[in-house]
């Protein structure tokens, strides 16, 4: 989409950090955990790396981002309307009754929004299924992924990476945000994941592992991933939940829950620091 | 008055391969049972738009919202319990609640399947589908009438859900029938009882009509092959008449045909009610003839429910 600095996108991934802050407290629940360390990926595929457009979100040539890990529609709703889908006074009406922005993300009632997601392990089926019709219609888009690391213990996924494979999705990225916690704590004390890698590669996948808050190096992996000329790409990020609010960070309990009060001024002080 | 034998699902593989040509959007998915539900007759015509998922129903319904996201028709097909209960979820929050452009049409189901036993015969499957907002639920009576309703949900731009079963059984309409959703046929009239039935039970209501006019009962008998949304209205208008009713279908009396048609009277003509259908009860491996003594579903167990239903007025 537009041209902007490493610098600029990381303080657009502050900026939509704050806005996950704001709208979970606003909504007095949400999933800020997950959201903030997904936000620096966010910002680089909504304001990097996607061919997207905001006033036509229906525009044909675009690439389709499916939110699998739907609980962090937080930091989705952040960056379509940091991005223009729709105004950012919106996001104050997050999970409350008739607005859009519904506590999981719903294909028809946002623009920009791809697909219905919230129970997971469905969205990379989901994106097989998009990548595979812009393979059939000929067509050069990108279909984009993101995947929670707990979500992985869903089999579905697995159904839709032996899949992926087997139809050569080279057009398919996913990205998984190993920040390594789940509700119940480590995802390896829950159903372990690992060795994570070897498992995408053993299902045919390209294996790209990056830290997810490091700007250079999730561009390079994007860029990495869209030149695949063979098999399809994941690419897994390590990440800390919570990041960029000091408390927050590595914190399961903000998987499920937002700021009290007094949390809320001290994490919004915090990222008004870091915000240019 | 019955015609020859025919499988439905061989007229759903005909109408899909038809629609190979007729329409460039549709997509056909299959979970490794193509050659049973026929889907390998579009296979065939047009392999560079058939998906084959392997033995991985949720998986399929994922990539069918994705394909129908992107502009596509999807017909999703395998055996009734897989279609639904497997990916009962994904459907729920991948197809009908963002209304997307998926048929699911499942074959096999009820207990006609016979010898594979209940793992494999779908007695719940319209319970299930019909409890989900925004889907519409259809199961033709004969294979002409698949034949139809295959056409037609292709030309209608949303989720739906169609039932057959697997056996060759009497073809009881025209050949060029006709069909709509939503839209019940009176296939006899009459004024003593009011016999309702889906799927292939509505040649045993017509059967047990005749049965009945032996008795010099007079019975009505409709094809209710849209379950959902089901066609009150003809509904209301013979039972307004006969002043009772029986319901016929090849699937549980809990959820299915016969709850609609009882919730339905409920709220306009509150009449005696019998249901035929399985009772709670889950099915056994055997010959479908056989089960279908065995469990009550015979045009004698529609008559017998007609008098039932006749006597409670």
């Amino acid at each position: 989409m537009s041209e902007h600095t490493i610098a600029e996108l990381e303080n657009i991934a502050n900026i939509l950090r704050l806005h996950v802050v704001e709208m979970t407290y606003a909504a007095n629940s949400g999933h800020p955990g997950g959201s903030l360390s997904a936000a620096d990926m966010m910002s680089a595929l909504y304001f990097s790396f996607m061919k997207h457009d905001p006033k036509d979100p229906s525009w044909d040539e675009r690439d389709r981002f499916v939110l699998s890990k739907g609980h962090v529609a937080p930091i989705l709703y952040a960056a379509l309307a940091e991005a223009g889908y729709f105004p950012v006074e919106d996001l104050k009406t997050l999970r409350q009754v008739g607005s859009k922005l519904q506590g999981h993300p719903v294909r028809g009632k946002v623009p920009g929004v791809e697909m219905s997601t919230g129970s997971l392990g469905q969205g990379l089926s989901m994106a097989c299924g998009i990548a595979l019709a812009g393979k059939m219609d000929g067509k050069d888009y990108k279909t984009i992924c993101m995947l929670g690391d707990g979500e992985l213990q869903e089999g579905q996924n697995w159904e839709a990476a032996m899949f992926a494979r087997q139809n050569n999705l080279t057009n398919l990225i996913a990205i998984v945000d190993r920040n390594r916690l789940q509700i119940t704590g480590d995802t390896e004390g829950a159903v372990g994941l690992e060795p994570l890698p070897e498992k995408w590669k053993s299902f045919g996948w390209n294996v790209i592992i990056i830290d997810g808050h490091n700007m250079r190096q999730i561009l390079e992996a994007l860029d990495k991933a869209a030149a695949a000329k063979a098999r399809p790409t994941v690419i897994i990020m390590k990440t800390v939940k919570g990041k960029g609010v000091s408390f927050m960070e590595n914190n399961a309990g903000f998987h499920g829950r937002a700021c009290k009060p007094d949390e809320f001024e001290r994490a919004v002080q915090e990222l008004r620091e870091v915000i240019e | 008055m019955t015609g020859e034998k025919l499988a439905q699902r061989n007229y759903y593989g005909k109408a899909l391969a038809e629609l190979a040509t007729e329409d460039p959007k549709v997509v056909v998915m299959d979970a490794d049972l193509a050659g049973s539900t026929k889907t390998s007759e579009f296979q065939k015509v047009c392999p560079e738009r058939f998906v084959e998922v392997g033995i991985a129903e949720q998986n399929m319904i994922g990539i069918a919202a994705g394909l129908a996201a992107s502009g596509k028709t999807v017909f999703a097909s395998t055996f009734g319990v897989f279609a639904t209960g497997r990916c009962w979820e994904q459907i729920r929050l991948g197809v009908a609640y963002p209304k997307l452009n998926v048929k699911i049409v499942a074959t096999h189901c009820g207990i006609t399947v016979g010898e594979d036993g209940a793992s494999h015969q779908a007695l719940e499957d319209i319970a299930i589908m019909r409890s989900l907002p925004n889907m519409i639920v259809v199961a033709p009576a004969d294979a002409y009438e698949a034949y139809a309703a295959t056409k037609v949900l292709a030309a209608y731009d949303g989720p739906a859900y169609m039932r057959m079963g697997r056996a060759d059984f009497p073809t009881i309409l025209p050949e060029d029938v006709e069909f709509e959703i939503g839209k019940a046929t009176v296939l006899r009239e009459g004024t003593d009882v009011t016999i309702v039935g889906c799927g292939q039970m509505v040649s045993s209501c017509l059967e047990a009509a005749e049965m009945l006019e032996a008795e010099g009962v007079s019975a009505e008998v409709i094809n209710m092959s849209t379950i959902k949304p089901l066609d009150t209205e003809t509904l209301a208008a013979s039972v307004g008449k006969t002043g009772c009713c029986v319901t016929a279908e090849e699937h549980s009396i809990i959820g299915g045909l016969g709850s609609a048609v009882a919730e339905a009277l409920s709220e306009t003509v509150c009449v005696p009610l019998e249901r035929v259908g399985t009772k709670d009860t889950f099915g056994e491996s055997g010959k479908p003839d056989d089960l279908m003594k065995k469990y009550g579903l015979t045009a004698d167990d529609i008559a017998e429910a007609a008098r039932k239903s006749i006597s409670r007025k």
